[in-house]
C-alpha cells in the first residue's frame, strides 16, 4: 500500500508537525517514509505545505505530480491543490478558512470543524490533531495506537504531559469529520 | 690565552637559540623579523614547549617564519592564521598555539578573523609585527602607515581623505572582554629586546594558562621598504612609529 | 551510542553521522536551506560525548581556515554551508587541495547566481567538479539521493578524504536536507586518540617530537620546478582516484532503450519517471552517478552503446550533460532537461521530456 498525502495551509496552523506525526506514526509500522516540507519564508500566497508519502516499499520521489489525499486549510492551498488530486482520492478541508468550496465530482469530499471545535473547546492548540483524526477515520493508514508511540517520539520530554489532549482531539475528529454534497 | 680555551661553555654570554636552524635568513638587512623569531624560539625552549607548539605562519614577510624556527608549523591563507589558531588549540587544548602575523594580514585582510578570535578570547598568542607597510609585495601602503608617509601606492604620503587613517587595531583589541594582554613591544635597543622577552615570555604563559587571548605588538622597522638604512629606520621608527604606536601595556588582567 | 532508527531530515543527518563517525570537529555559519546542521550540533552537545569540537565561525571564510587548521593536526574536521557560503569557502579549499589536506565540506545547494533564492538548486555542478577555487585540483565529490546517504556520505567522504589525503565534498540541494525519511544511523565510533594520529597521518602538526624533522603544512612553493612537480604528484593522485573510486547506481538499465542520467535529488524524481515509464511498457532506466568526480565515465560508456538515447535531468541550466557527453564519446544523442532558479519539475514533467525524445 502506498499513501501519497499533501498537507497545506497556512505558516503556524500545524501543518509541517501534523504531518511529522503522521510520517513518525508510519515509522512507527515500519513503513516507509517521506516527508518533503516547503521551506522558507513563503512567497507565493502565504501557503505553507508538506508532501508525506507512506509506503510498504521503498520511496522513489518526495515530490509528486497528484496526491491520495489532500489535507487543505486555507483558500489559497485549495486553490493550488484541488486540480492535483487523483480521480477518487480524498479531499479534507476545514471550513474556517475556504470561502469558495471545492467543485471536482470525481473526488470524496471532506470538512471537518476542526477550527471552529478547537477555539469552542478551549484548546486552539489542539486544532492539527483535530484534522488528524478526520484523516485517520476516513483513510484508516496507521492505528491509533502507532499515531501516539509517534506523537510521544516526536514531541519532547517535557512536552509530553500533552500525549493524553492530543488523543483526546484525534478522537474528535474522527467524530465531527462529515461527507459534503 | 688560547682561542678555544674561551670558546668554552662556561664562558657562553650569548648563544643563538637552540630551536633556531643554520638555514641563512631571507629577511632585509636590518629588519625586525629575525629578533622577534630569535624571542620566541626563546620563550618556546625555556618553557619547554618544543613538543606542544604549534606555528601559523601568516601571507607577508614572514611566509617563510617555518623555515627558521624547528617546530611544527601551518601556512595559513592571507589573513586567517587567528581561524586556523582558533582550531588547532579548540582541537588540542593541551598544545601551545600561536599566530605571527604582519600588518596588513592581521589589520586589514586579517581584520574579522582577528577580532573574533580575540573577542572568543582563544587561548593563543598573536604575534604581531607592525612595520606600518607591505614588505613581501614591494612596499604597499598598509592599514598602520602614518599619515603623509610615502609608499607604492600613496606615493604622495598617506592621505586621510583619500586613504583614511592609521588603524590602532591593539588598542581595538585590548577593548575587547576576550583578550587578557595586549602589549606593543619594539626590539630596537637591547634594554628592549629584553622587556620584549619577558611579555613574549608572559603572552604563552598566559596562553598555557587558559587566561584568553594575548596580543603582543612589536612596532618594526622595514628599511627596504622605508628606503632607509637600517640605522636610519630605528632612528625613524622611534621619531614618527612611537608617536602614533606607543610602546608599553594596553591591558594586561 | 548504538545503531539507531530514526527519522530526520537530511542536514540533521549529516550533524548525527559525523558524531557517531568520531569526527573532531565541526566549523560552520549559518546559512538556509542547511543551518540544521550547526543547530543539530549544537543541540547535541557532542563535545560532553564523543569530545567532538563545534564552533560557529565569524563567516565562512573563517570557518574553512579552522577546518584547515584543524585538518592540518591530521584531526577528522568539517564545515557545511550552501551555495554562496561556498564561493566564499574556495579560497580555502583550493589551499587544503595544494596543502594535501584531508576535510569533508558539505554543500546543500540553492538556486543562484548571487543571493539568488534559498530553493534546491544543482548549479553548483560547474563549481565543485571542474574546479570553483584556484588552480589544477579536484574535489572528491559526492551526491547522495536521500537522508540515509546524506549520513553515509559523512563517513564515506571521511574515509575517501583520508585515503587520498584530499578535501570531499557531498553535493546534496534543499530536497535533500530538508526531506525527512527514515534513516539508519550507525553505532558510535571513537575519536582518533593523538597517539593513533600520530602514526596515521604522519605529517600531522601535534607538536614537533624529538624523533623527527617539524612538520610544515603549506601550499606555498615559490621554485616553479619544484611546484611543477607537485602538480604532477596530485595529478597522478586524482588519477588514481578516477580509476578506484568512481560510484554509481544503475536501475533497469539492462534492458534499458532509454536512460535518464540524473543525480541527488533529480535521481529520484527521475526513478518515478521510469517507473511511469515502464508502466507504459517504455524500456527505460536510471543511471545515477554517486560520486560526480570521479564521474563514472566508463560505466556510463558501456550502457551508453546499447541505448538510442539519454537524456540527462538536472536542477541547472544543462552542467553534468556534459560530462555525459563526454562519457559517451558521442555514441548515442545526449539530451538535457532541467529548471531552474530553485524551481524543482515534478516527475509528469520530466516525463514528458522523456516522451518527446523516444518518439
Amino acid at each position: 500500500m502506498k499513501h501519497e498525502i499533501i498537507i497545506a495551509g497556512f505558516g503556524g496552523q500545524g501543518v509541517l508537525s501534523m504531518g511529522k506525526i503522521l510520517a513518525y506514526s508510519g515509522l512507527m509500522e515500519n513503513k516507509e517514509v517521506t516527508w518533503f516540507p516547503s521551506y522558507g519564508p513563503e512567497q507565493r500566497g502565504g501557503t505553507a505545505n508538506v508532501t508525506v508519502i507512506l509506503s510498504d516499499d521503498k520511496i522513489s520521489s518526495p515530490v509528486l505530480n497528484s496526491y491520495d489525499i489532500a489535507i487543505i486549510l486555507n483558500q489559497p492551498s485549495l486553490d493550488k491543490f484541488e486540480s492535483r488530486i487523483k480521480p477518487g482520492g480524498t479531499l479534507i478541508y476545514d471550513g474556517y478558512g475556504i470561502s469558495s468550496p471545492p467543485l471536482r465530482q470525481d473526488i470524496g469530499i471532506f470538512e471537518t470543524d476542526a477550527m471552529n471545535t478547537a477555539v469552542g473547546e478551549g484548546n486552539s492548540k489542539a486544532f492539527n490533531m483535530i484534522v488528524l483524526g478526520g484523516m485517520l477515520k476516513l483513510c484508516p493508514m496507521v492505528t491509533l495506537e502507532s499515531v501516539m508511540k509517534g506523537l510521544k517520539k516526536s514531541l519532547p520530554e517535557r512536552n509530553h504531559k500533552f500525549l493524553p489532549m492530543n488523543e483526546k482531539a484525534i478522537l474528535r475528529g474522527m467524530e465531527i469529520i462529515r461527507a459534503v454534497g | 690565552m688560547k682561542l678555544t680555551e674561551i670558546i668554552n661553555p662556561q664562558n657562553v654570554v650569548y648563544k643563538k637559540p637552540r630551536l633556531m636552524n643554520d638555514r641563512p635568513m631571507h629577511y632585509c638587512p636590518g629588519c625586525s623579523h629575525g629578533v622577534i623569531h630569535k624571542l620566541i624560539a626563546e620563550v618556546v625552549d625555556e618553557m619547554g614547549l618544543e613538543e606542544k607548539t604549534i606555528g601559523i605562519a601568516p601571507v607577508g614577510c614572514a611566509v617563510f617564519a617555518y623555515n627558521y624556527l624547528d617546530i611544527d608549523w601551518q601556512e595559513a591563507a592571507h589573513g586567517r592564521a587567528p581561524a586556523l589558531a582558533t582550531a588547532v588549540k579548540r582541537l588540542n587544548p593541551d598544545k601551545m598555539v600561536f599566530t605571527y602575523q604582519g600588518d596588513g594580514d592581521l589589520a586589514a585582510i586579517g581584520t574579522a578573523e582577528t577580532i573574533h578570535a580575540c573577542n572568543r578570547g582563544e587561548n593563543i598568542v598573536i604575534v604581531f609585527v607592525n612595520n606600518a607597510i607591505y614588505g613581501m609585495t614591494g612596499g604597499q601602503m598598509a592599514p598602520t602607515t602614518l599619515l603623509g608617509m610615502a609608499t607604492a601606492t600613496c606615493p604622495y604620503g598617506r592621505n586621510a581623505e583619500l586613504n583614511g587613517y592609521p588603524l590602532k587595531i591593539s588598542e581595538l583589541l585590548a577593548l575587547l572582554d576576550g583578550t587578557c594582554l595586549v602589549t606593543r613591544q619594539a626590539v630596537h635597543t637591547a634594554a628592549a629586546i629584553r622587556k620584549a622577552q619577558k611579555t613574549l615570555r608572559k603572552a604563552f604563559e598566559n596562553s598555557m594558562a587558559g587566561k584568553g587571548t594575548s596580543v603582543v605588538e612589536f612596532v618594526s622597522t622595514c628599511a627596504s621598504g622605508w628606503k632607509m638604512t637600517p640605522e636610519q629606520a630605528n632612528r625613524w621608527m622611534s621619531e614618527n612609529m612611537f608617536r602614533k604606536y606607543p610602546l608599553g601595556e594596553l591591558k594586561d588582567i | 551510542m548504538k545503531e539507531e532508527i530514526k527519522l530526520m531530515k537530511g542536514n540533521e543527518a549529516v550533524a548525527h553521522a559525523a558524531i557517531r563517525y568520531g569526527a573532531d570537529g565541526y566549523f560552520g555559519y549559518p546559512i538556509t536551506p542547511q543551518s540544521e546542521i550547526m543547530e543539530t550540533l549544537m543541540e547535541e552537545k557532542p563535545w560532553e560525548t564523543s569530545g567532538m569540537v563545534v564552533i560557529q565561525a565569524e563567516s565562512e571564510v573563517a570557518a574553512i581556515n579552522m577546518v584547515y587548521g584543524g585538518a592540518a593536526c591530521g584531526k577528522r574536521v568539517m564545515t557545511s554551508s550552501s551555495s554562496p557560503g561556498i564561493s566564499l569557502k574556495q579560497e580555502g579549499i583550493s589551499y587544503m587541495a595544494g596543502a594535501e589536506l584531508p576535510a569533508l565540506i558539505v554543500n546543500v545547494m540553492r538556486g543562484g547566481p548571487g543571493l539568488g533564492t534559498i530553493q534546491p538548486s544543482q548549479a553548483d555542478y560547474f563549481q565543485t567538479v571542474k574546479g570553483g577555487g584556484h588552480g589544477d585540483y579536484r574535489l572528491i565529490t559526492l551526491a547522495p539521493n536521500s537522508v540515509q546517504e546524506m549520513a553515509d556520505h559523512v563517513a564515506l567522504g571521511f574515509d575517501l578524504a583520508f585515503k587520498y589525503n584530499n578535501p570531499a565534498m557531498i553535493l546534496s540541494d534543499g530536497v535533500i536536507g530538508q526531506m525527512m525519511e527514515k534513516v539508519i544511523l550507525p553505532e558510535q565510533k571513537p575519536r582518533k586518540t593523538e597517539a593513533e594520529i600520530r602514526r596515521e597521518q604522519p605529517w600531522a602538526t601535534l607538536g614537533k617530537t624529538k624523533d623527527r624533522r617539524p612538520n610544515i603544512i603549506t601550499s606555498l612553493e615559490l621554485d616553479p620546478a619544484a611546484m611543477e612537480r607537485n602538480n604532477i604528484r596530485f595529478q597522478e593522485k586524482y588519477k588514481k582516484i578516477e580509476e578506484n573510486e568512481a560510484l554509481y547506481e544503475a536501475l533497469s538499465c539492462e534492458d534499458a532503450e532509454y536512460l535518464i542520467v540524473a543525480f541527488g535529488s533529480m535521481a529520484r524524481i527521475s526513478q518515478k519517471v521510469t517507473e511511469m515509464a515502464r508502466e507504459e511498457g517504455m524500456k527505460v532506466g536510471l543511471f545515477r552517478p554517486i560520486t560526480l568526480w570521479p564521474f563514472p565515465k566508463k560505466q556510463l560508456k558501456e550502457y551508453g552503446k546499447k541505448v538510442k538515447g539519454i537524456l540527462t535531468v538536472e536542477l541547472n541550466a544543462g552542467q553534468m550533460v556534459e560530462d555525459v557527453r563526454l562519457a559517451v564519446e558521442c555514441a548515442v544523442p545526449v539530451h538535457y532537461f532541467g529548471r531552474l532558479g530553485g524551481i524543482v519539475p515534478t516527475p509528469d514533467e520530466v516525463f514528458g521530456e522523456l516522451k518527446k525524445l523516444c518518439k
